[in-house]
């Protein structure tokens, strides 16, 4: 209701009418089955990148660096299927970008962990200055040694050959594998989280890295290994953009979703659960803004706004609910 | 490159740091105090959208400023009720209200962008500016400028030599031992908070309103306020070297512009990007000078004893670790 009177109060303030942005927003996201098709397109890297997370916030990081890692997976799943062009192969390569995007996604996160481990950095610093070191590398890609035969350009690299994409609903750009991919991501981490040795132990560095040290783990490991995974998710998310959705490499392959992700996991409580519902709610926002500056010529920011509105609202919820408890550590 | 051509990049170095000088000061204050305001990004594109959207209905730059450095303060209570009041994580609400700031800075700017408005005019001031080379380096520019300059020696002044700045410090250090001596920790966490936010605003205000003047997506002012947040560290949370830092970090600025003239190959983007592993590069050193224990063979090397008292200063205590509510 909180967030609901605010934005309303926003609307008003850049002089739009409230209820025709609402609208808009829930016809632009849900009102035909092509647009359901796009907000699962903007779901599936923002729940993988946001499963990422779960692992990071439980060993109590905080992992800023989900866009780099998203963007080195791209980088890393472009350079496995520009090597496929023209092979006899494609399929070989179309699989070997995976991976390889989850570990170039993963070897940015490690950078990071290493950094906070080793090197005493915040990892908000070392995740975000890796950030904007990936963008460089990428826009250098781009416009030096992958440019687009001729002339380059902020439209990206020359497309792949149909044969080297995921295959898509008609009509929309939305892959099955992608969804499949996000899908797995979440099963496998609400099974490691519940049953697994790794689960637990990660939980445990989070809340007291002294006491596990004491029975004989060694805290650092651990942390690097959950930005490892949380790297490696992140990258998928960007294999997915670049195989599945753009098929080539874009300046804004990230589209935001890394530092969109954390929102989501923040309004999730940080609980896998409810990961799926509210990465699901955030892409409509994104998919429904898209609208907003053509019919009512205001900016499709809007979505941004209401997201944040939400998290800051869900956070003074918390509070409110817990008033008597412990407050939770930094997290 | 002559004479003159040297003053007038040193003086393009002192105007340009003058944002990013005001946001560390604003934050270092803060963090003085034991509360980390991770929101200095979007609050600094908020408070340059507001500075240059009243400047522009009221025709006047200081009336933008004004309200660029209320909308600062008016973050930093955003942050202070998450953290202060609800006991919330203050990197999780800073970080939140970033994003948020950014987006409502977009959207409510938006009737306001590539628009031309008044900018801050230069005031030589009369007797300093003929002064050869301090003159035209320092006093020949607007008064936000000089009211940055000022603001360095003042924060410096008040933190470590006056009463209210050793408490301050008391604070930041164990809010216990100051609750037990009779202050009001949670009250001044609030008063140092508030007063940072504003320093942020100004920071805001001083780039739409002369550094890159105007309003746009983007404005030009993105990651600034994450690399004014890094300069608190690089600063060992002291003003004069917080200051150091960003007359540094804008010096290297105007060199990328001229290393970019040196090689235009590569892409002028990958330049754009230059200053966060440096930034990166400077926290490892930090890191490393403010260890405990830093291996016996290096201390016996000089230089890099050296190295490492610039950059020793170690965190408020309490940094971050806010007071349970109803705890004390």
């Amino acid at each position: 209701m909180a967030v609901f009177g605010f934005t309303t109060g926003i609307l008003m303030l850049a002089g739009a009418p409230p209820m025709e942005a609402y609208g808009l927003l829930l016809k632009g996201s849900l009102g035909s089955g092509k647009k359901v098709g796009a907000v699962l397109t903007a779901w599936v890297p923002l729940t993988l990148c946001a499963v990422g997370l779960l692992y990071t916030f439980r060993i109590a990081l905080w992992n800023i660096g989900v866009e780099g890692q998203m963007i080195m997976g791209a980088v890393f799943a472009t350079a496995v299927l520009r090597w496929g062009v023209e092979s006899r192969l494609p399929l070989f390569y179309l699989i070997l970008a995976f991976p390889a995007a989850a570990l170039g996604g993963g070897l940015w996160a490690m950078g990071a962990g290493l950094l906070k481990t080793k090197g005493g950095v915040h990892e908000i610093f070392a995740g975000l200055g890796l950030n904007f070191v990936a963008q460089g590398i990428l826009l250098y890609l781009i416009f030096g040694p992958w440019k687009r035969p001729g002339v380059a350009s902020m439209s990206g690299t020359a497309p792949f050959p149909p044969e080297l994409w995921l295959s898509s609903v008609s009509g929309v750009r939305l892959s099955p594998e992608g969804v499949f991919l996000a899908a797995a991501a979440l099963a496998v981490t609400v099974w490691m989280f519940r049953y697994s040795r790794l689960g637990l132990v990660f939980k445990a560095a989070g809340n007291n890295p002294t006491a596990v040290m004491l029975f004989g783990e060694k805290p650092g490991r651990y942390m690097i290994l959950a930005m490892v995974l949380a790297g490696a998710f992140a990258g998928l998310a960007g294999g997915v953009q670049v195989a599945g959705v753009y098929h080539r490499l874009i300046p804004s392959i990230s589209s935001n979703y890394g530092y969109l992700a954390l929102l989501v996991v923040m309004l999730s409580n940080y609980r896998v659960a409810l990961v799926p519902a509210v990465a699901f709610f955030f892409a409509c926002l994104n998919v429904g803004g898209i609208q907003l500056p053509m019919v009512l010529k205001i900016d499709s920011s809007l979505a941004g706004v209401i997201q944040g509105a939400w998290v800051l609202a869900a956070l003074a919820a918390v509070a409110w609910l817990r008033k008597e408890g412990r407050p939770e550590e930094a997290r | 490159m002559s004479g003159s051509e040297w003053l007038l990049l040193f003086s393009g170095v002192v105007a340009g740091a003058t944002p990013i000088l005001l946001a560390a000061l604003g934050e270092t204050l803060t963090e003085k105090a034991g509360v980390i305001n991770l929101s200095l990004d979007g609050t600094i594109l908020l408070a340059a959208m507001v500075a240059f959207a009243v400047a522009f209905e009221t025709q006047s730059a200081f009336l933008g400023c004004i309200a660029a450095c209320l909308v600062g303060a008016l973050v930093a209570a955003a942050v202070g009720l998450f953290s202060l009041k609800l006991g919330q994580s203050q990197v999780a609400v800073g970080f939140v209200l970033t994003l948020t700031a950014r987006d409502l800075a977009y959207f409510l700017g938006n009737p306001y962008a590539r628009l031309h408005g008044p900018q801050f005019s230069s005031v030589p001031i009369p007797i300093l500016s003929d002064i050869p080379v301090l003159g035209p380096v320092l006093f020949q520019h607007n008064w936000m400028v000089y009211a940055g300059l000022g603001m360095i020696v003042l924060c410096w002044a008040y933190i470590y030599r006056t009463p209210m700045g050793l408490r301050l410090r008391a604070v930041g250090e164990d809010p216990r031992a100051a609750f037990a001596r009779g202050e009001n920790p949670v009250r001044l966490q609030w008063i140092y908070t508030l007063c940072g936010g504003f320093l942020v605003g100004a920071a805001g205000a001083a780039f739409s309103l002369f550094v890159k003047p105007g309003w746009g997506r983007p404005q030009g002012a993105e990651g600034t306020g994450w690399i004014a947040l890094a300069l608190v560290i690089f600063g060992g949370w002291h003003p004069m070297r917080a200051a150091a830092g960003a007359y540094l970090f804008s010096f290297l600025q105007v060199l990328g512009i001229y290393f970019q003239g040196w090689i235009p190959t590569v892409p002028a983007q990958v330049f754009q990007v230059a200053p966060f592993p440096l930034m990166i590069f400077t926290l490892l050193i930090i890191a490393y000078a403010q260890r405990t224990t830093i291996p016996r063979e290096d201390r016996h090397r000089l230089r890099l004893k050296a190295l490492l008292e610039v950059f020793s200063g170690a965190a408020p205590s309490a940094l971050g670790k806010p007071l349970r509510p109803g705890s004390l």
